[in-house]
């Protein structure tokens, strides 16, 4: 990674764990941490798409939950432009929204139904700049509104008067408003059709070049991260397994497990997919409640040592463009 | 054993499912909804059929019609023969000889197609006690038998489970299962993975590509996923707005696509094995089932489409060259291929 660059975003050892009550538990029994994200370490360069994959269950919205202190991280430091946010007031959060916004999964559950589109993509300007006069909001509207693909005569419609691709894109429209220098994107595309994926990917990529944005872009498609991201994360269990640039990711992976989640990827071809050498992963997911010894993803790995069980691996440098967290790779 | 009355002696040269014109409508306060308009296709043993399409395009519609679990607005025209007998027009008692004995269904949600109140055991014996007349304790041990072969470890112990007990993956184990208990010759899934991670995809299509060398099962398959039909699929069926726009086998279909809305779903698919710059998109949503255009229903989104495509539905009809690929287009296939690959390049 240069050393020039100054990072946006430095997360280290981001730790989020929940304390859950057994069902059959006394109450006075103690109650046990549900690890969710467990130790995540990540920097973030302003224009740079970060693309987080891994399966359900791996704590990737949780990562994005922290780094936005929608809840609040058990330990760990976000360090945002140099400011250190962790145990930061609401106040200090509430400035640093302006420059970070986040796109959510289901585009329709996460726009009031009880607002118009107008409202709804204004409302950030309303909230971060409560001296701006209406018109002024609603000029601003507008020209977002064109800008992401909507079109001017929508301003007064309710969400539910829309597909859900339109949908995900007033969501944009309202993170863009605020002109943010980071937008977390939750699985922005895996509720919509393909057709309308494409459309959606796009869009990002164009605002991303015409407005400097850095994203955090998390979903379980790793060929929809590949088509979006500079750098991928890929998660298993709250750990980060591996973390490289895309073409060395794509090109040699080498995590275990990335290899094992690539090669599961069908590709649509028929000659290509039928002749492909699919890892499978044997098993299921061990519960979080209880993760294994050493290496999270020992038990599912197929070449995982007695080592494995014992030391933690930590991410490490195994080239120029990828750290890893494996003793084997 | 009991004795299915409805299978009468197949003649061998006709294949196991045979649909013809299949069509769907749903009676609504808007008038009526045209769900699905003229499928046609033949199934035969150990074969796979894939059915694509986006949301809407009225994939599920059409093999829910098979199994005769249309909603109470719903009606089937057409004919649907499964060995000879219609499907469509079968009285309920008829048909339930078949689904669930011979033609199975997997759901695309595990945990809402299992009933949340019964025990795995409970569910899978209820089956075969009343498919099969056996007693509970042949069953059961039938039960455990077929869970293990899809591969459910320590399947005498998870037999006496809840549905909300087990993984999502597992769930979807569970449901396999249930739906191959009577070892039909049939299986219809509907959507059987898209609920899952893709290591547990992987797993999944991977045991049905077992299942089916095994037991020699016919598979319709329905998925909005290209790469899942790729690896599974020897026939191929594109719906668009409830009817088809392509049809023919699989790997001419990927390697020949000659329709439009084809050609541009291929394109506007991220994939893993090669990296585009930029995804060419559809443009536009797709359309209101209720308000379909009079002509082609692709033809707002289509880049091609002139006032004849907006007037006129072009008739599904063979390609040149191509016997078994079927086509609905106003457009000669090399206008089409020649407009997409100078779109690609570009």
């Amino acid at each position: 990674m240069s050393t020039e660059r100054q990072a946006i975003l430095s997360v280290r050892d981001l730790k989020m764990h929940f304390q859950i009550r057994d069902e059959k538990a006394w109450p006075w029994t103690p109650t046990r941490a549900l690890k969710a994200v467990d130790g995540i370490s990540f920097d973030l360069y302003a224009g740079e798409t970060l693309g987080v994959v891994g399966e359900s269950g791996c704590g990737k919205s949780t990562l994005a939950r922290a780094i936005l202190n929608l809840h609040p991280a058990t330990a760990g430091s976000i360090v945002w432009m140099g400011q250190e946010m962790a145990g930061a007031s609401a106040q200090q959060w509430l400035a640093v929204r302006k420059d970070v916004q986040m796109i959510f999964q289901d585009p329709l559950a996460s726009l009031n139904p009880r607002m118009t589109v107008a409202q709804i993509i204004g409302e950030p300007l309303r909230t971060h700049h409560p001296e701006m006069s209406p018109e002024a909001v609603m000029d601003k509207v507008r020209a977002i509104m064109q800008r992401v693909g909507l079109t001017e005569q929508q301003i007064n419609r309710y969400p539910h008067e829309f597909s859900g691709g339109q949908c995900q894109r007033i969501g944009i429209a309202r993170a863009l408003i605020m002109q943010p220098k980071l937008i977390v994107c939750d699985e922005p595309v895996s509720a919509l059709d393909v057709s309308i994926q494409a459309q959606i990917i796009n869009l990002l990529k164009e605002l991303q070049q015409e407005f400097g944005l850095a994203l955090i872009f998390i979903a379980h498609d790793l060929a929809v991260v590949r088509h979006i991201s500079h750098r991928i994360m890929v998660m298993y269990l709250g750990h980060a397994m591996e973390l490289a640039h895309k073409a060395a990711l794509y090109a040699e992976p080498r995590h275990p497990y990335t290899q094992a989640l690539l090669s599961a990827i069908p590709i649509p071809d028929p000659e290509l997919e039928r002749n492909k050498v699919v890892q499978l992963l044997q098993g299921d997911l061990p519960s979080p409640m209880s993760p294994p010894s050493g290496c999270v993803f020992r038990t599912r790995c197929p070449v995982a040592t007695a080592r494995c069980a014992h030391e933690v691996p930590q991410l490490r440098e195994v080239s120029a463009q990828t750290r890893v967290a494996c003793w084997r790779a | 054993m009991r004795s299915t009355p409805m299978t009468a002696k197949a003649a061998p040269a006709m294949s196991l499912l045979q649909v013809s014109n299949l069509g769907v409508q749903f009676g609504t306060q808007d008038g009526v909804v045209y769900a699905v308009n003229g499928l046609s296709f033949n199934l035969d043993r150990g074969q796979t059929l894939g059915i694509v399409g986006e949301s809407g395009s009225g994939k599920s519609q059409s093999v829910l019609a098979l199994m005769g679990l249309l909603a109470r607005n719903g009606k089937a025209s057409g004919e649907a023969l499964y060995k000879g007998s219609n499907l469509l027009d079968m009285p309920a008692d008829a048909l339930n000889t078949i689904r669930g004995n011979r033609m199975a269904m997997i759901f695309q949600d595990p945990m809402t197609s299992l009933n949340p109140y019964l025990t795995v055991e409970r569910q899978m014996t209820e089956v075969l006690q009343f498919h099969k007349g056996q007693d509970r304790a042949s069953a059961r041990a039938a039960s455990v038998r077929m869970l293990d072969a899809v591969k459910i470890p320590e399947a005498a112990r998870r037999v006496t489970m809840y549905p909300h007990e087990f993984s999502g993956g597992m769930r979807q184990r569970v449901m396999i299962a249930m739906a191959l208990l009577c070892e039909p010759e049939v299986l219809i899934a509907d959507e059987p993975t898209t609920a899952l991670d893709v290591t547990v995809q992987a797993q999944i299509l991977t045991l049905l590509r077992e299942l089916q060398r095994d037991f020699g099962t016919a598979i319709v398959l329905i998925t909005h996923d290209l790469g899942v039909v790729a690896g599974l699929c020897d026939q191929v069926m594109v719906l668009y707005g409830g009817r088809v726009m392509e049809q023919g086998s699989a790997a001419h279909i990927f390697a020949n696509a000659t329709h439009p809305y084809t050609l541009g779903l291929l394109r506007a698919i991220p994939r893993m094995d090669r990296d585009a710059e930029h995804l060419l998109a559809i443009p536009g949503a797709p359309p209101n089932m209720a308000r379909l255009p009079k002509g082609c229903p692709f033809c707002e989104r289509c880049a091609l489409a002139d006032a004849h495509c907006r007037d006129v539905m072009p008739v599904l009809q063979g390609v040149e060259g191509a016997a078994a690929t079927l086509r609905a287009c106003h457009k000669g296939v090399p206008v089409v291929q020649a407009m997409h690959s100078a779109r690609e390049g570009t």
